[in-house]
């Protein structure tokens, strides 16, 4: 029995049976499918761009490499109540004595980088300007590989630029395209900024914006001539701690809140004064907060595919009814009753996946289109496709084998005296 | 006559209930045994059971009661598949309304029992085009149904019945639709079937018809009237052909 089942010229000639007898009901097959190809679209298109945001947020924050957390004042988080944004507000900055206690004192940490911002600034370079919306960070030497920024051109910091806290800059591309000259490498070159002199060491490598924020718009200067120009307790410090391995970050993380507790003087207790921050934590909580839409939509699409795979069911009951003639031909002339059922089995199938197909495409553009509209790397959710496909499958096997059982059982002398 | 029996059937009965009290008896008691390699007509008015008898005979319809051996094997005692089996590689069934795929090519129509009996394509293709080639269709191969004429289709359904090469060729008025010179064709067709050793039934209105058969089974109101062998050298098809 199986054997004809799987007998592939009977599949061969059910998929074209099937494909033939959806050709000749157009229109009844392509209103049946607008179900099916609504349920997939609204999963594949929330999925991309769900993809599509995650990715722009993850991409915000590869300047946090791999095994590496982040502290700093405040959470970087979407949510927060009023209370709690009452009790954050209190919080008092992390100091450079503070977070070199931090960066002397974590033994599990392969590098801890110290970094400090300044935003809304302006660079000159001769008669050239950029718009006043630049940052300049402060870091150590550290802070540069924490932050996975990578030097394309020119050189890093090292330690004598921080022993010696001086003027040197490296800068992300977009301020270099935007101040010189293609012709001109800015190696060497001086710039200004908010009044400071600084030279030119190195150009990062591009990385591309994150959620329309462009993410090359940045200048990095040794953390010690930061604090030269604006003074050590202009803001809050970042620390960036890279963990030995994946198996001690846990431990890590516990050994620097331990020892920057005792810094900050936490009485035992009391909840930290500080935040963490970390790629995973960040896609965690970006999980949570869009759980309850993927919920909505799974219910909306369920009903959906539900509805659809019901009107496929009754397509196919029309559909063996009209063809009782059909099936009574084909019994007469030696088609066994599997043969009939995978054939009509396989109709509800090849029906039901062409909708899905439709339904995944044009859920991948419909879910890329803030992609498109932000520039961002376009996603395709290959595992929610693969999902959508099979489920699509599912549906025409599911509602395909009543009226298909039923077109298999038709007696060949009745089926072919049907008018 | 020493060829085995093929066909044997005693004591059909076949009948409808048309609810209350309303019953159709189509076939009576009818008593028929058939060897191989005979050519039998069965005539009878409009009515009289013909169909029914042949619908049994080919394995598509089950009699109320009775007995139906086929090859010595009770057909009631068969399962789905064997008579599905039976179907596609024992007997070839050409229908009065040709029951042709209506949304296939002529190609396909042919190919079907062999797609049922797991032939690969090629070999499916050769063969298929081979009998319609045989039935004089060479040139129609890609004709459907309802681009071709009443014979042709015929011719279709015929090279449909023979390709699987089954040893038992049953036809219920073949050339009712036909015209006689197309109709004669086809009966020379049926003859060479014969010759070469197949069991040919059919069943015919016309007289000139049967006279090709060396057996006619006359029925009437369900019962097997009259059964008599007519002298071969009355059938001047077979003698040419031959
Ligand atoms: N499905 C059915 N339901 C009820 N009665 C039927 C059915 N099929 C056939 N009959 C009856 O059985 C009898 C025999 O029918 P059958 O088709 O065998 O006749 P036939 O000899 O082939 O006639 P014809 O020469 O007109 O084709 C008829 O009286 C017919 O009305
Ligand atoms: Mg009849």
């Amino acid at each position: 029995m199986s054997k004809t089942l799987f007998e592939w010229s009977n599949i061969r000639e059910s998929f074209a049976m099937a494909l033939s007898a959806i050709r000749t009901n157009k229109l009844r097959s392509a209103l049946t499918l607008v179900g099916i190809i609504v349920g997939v679209f609204s999963i594949i298109a929330v999925m991309t761009a769900m993809g599509v945001l995650r990715n722009s947020i993850e991409q915000g924050m590869t300047q946090l490499g791999a095994n590496t957390f982040q502290i700093q004042k405040f959470p970087s988080g979407f949510d927060s109540g009023p209370e709690m944004r009452r009790r954050l507000r209190n919080r008092k900055d992390i100091t450079y004595e503070q977070a070199l206690q931090v960066r002397d004192k974590v033994t599990l940490a392969d590098a801890i980088g110290l970094e400090i911002w300044q935003f809304g600034l302006t660079m000159f370079w001769q008669d050239k300007k950029t718009n006043p919306n630049i940052s300049i960070a402060g870091e150590n030497v550290d802070g540069v590989a924490t932050n996975n920024w990578i030097v394309d051109n020119g050189r890093g910091l090292n330690q004598e630029d921080i022993d010696k806290a001086t003027n040197v800059i490296i800068l992300g591309v977009n301020i270099v395209e935007k101040l010189f000259p293609p012709q001109v490498n800015p190696i060497g070159e001086r710039v200004r900024v908010d009044g400071e002199i600084y030279q030119v060491i190195g150009v990062f490598e591009k990385k591309g914006s994150a959620l329309g924020d462009n993410q090359d718009n940045f200048g990095v200067i040794p953390i010690t001539a930061y604090f030269q120009k604006y003074g050590k307790r202009a803001r809050s410090i970042n620390i960036m701690v890279k963990a030995k391995s994946p198996v001690v970050y846990d431990d890590c993380v516990e050994q620097s809140r331990a020892i920057l507790r005792v810094a900050r003087g936490v009485p035992p207790g009391q909840d930290d004064d500080f935040s963490y921050f970390s790629n995973e934590g960040i896609i965690e909580q970006f999980n949570d907060i869009t759980s309850k839409f993927r919920m909505a939509v799974f219910g909306i699409s369920s009903i959906a595919l539900l509805a659809a795979g019901i009107g496929i069911m009754n397509i196919m009951l029309v559909s063996v009814t009209e063809r009782t003639r059909e099936i009574g031909i084909r019994k007469a002339i030696g088609a066994r009753r599997t043969n009939i059922l995978t054939q009509f089995i396989l109709e509800a199938i090849v029906l039901s996946e062409i909708g899905g197909i439709i339904g995944i495409l044009v859920g991948i553009l419909a879910g890329n289109s803030l992609a498109i509209i932000w520039s961002l790397p376009v996603v395709i959710p290959y595992d929610w496709a693969v999902i959508g496909f099979v489920i699509c499958s599912i549906i025409g096997i599911v509602f395909g084998v009543y009226p298909a059982w039923k077109a298999s059982n038709l007696d060949p002398i009745e089926s072919l005296r049907y008018e | 006559m020493d060829n085995a029996v093929v066909i044997n059937i005693q004591q059909i009965k076949k009948m409808y209930d048309m609810g209350g009290a309303e019953e159709v008896h189509a076939l009576r008691g009818v008593n028929v045994e058939i060897r191989k390699n005979e050519y039998v007509a069965i005539m009878g008015p409009s009515g009289s059971g013909k169909s029914t008898l042949m619908n049994i005979i080919g394995c598509l319809d089950t009699p109320t009661s009775g007995l139906y051996e086929f090859n010595g094997v009770n057909v009631s005692e068969m399962n789905d598949n064997q008579l599905a089996k039976i179907r596609n590689k024992e007997i070839g069934f050409v229908f009065q309304t040709f029951n042709l795929l209506a949304r296939s090519d002529s190609l396909h129509n042919v190919e079907l029992p062999l797609i049922y009996g797991g032939i690969p394509a090629a070999e499916r293709k050769r063969l298929a085009t081979e009998a319609l080639e045989q039935v004089g269709l060479g040139e129609r191969i890609h004709h459907k149904p309802n681009e071709l004429s009443g014979g042709q289709r015929q011719r279709v359904a015929i090279a449909r019945a023979l390709v699987n090469k089954p040893s038992i060729l049953l036809a219920d008025e073949p050339t009712g639709n036909l015209d006689s010179k197309t109709g004669d064709e086809i009966m020379n067709l049926f003859a060479e079937l014969h010759n070469k050793g197949n069991t040919v039934i059919l069943v015919t209105h016309e007289e000139y018809i049967a006279e090709h058969a060396h057996r006619i089974i006359r029925v009437r109101d369900g019962l097997v009237a009259s059964d008599e062998v007519v002298a071969r050298v009355k059938i001047p098809a077979v003698a040419a052909a031959v």
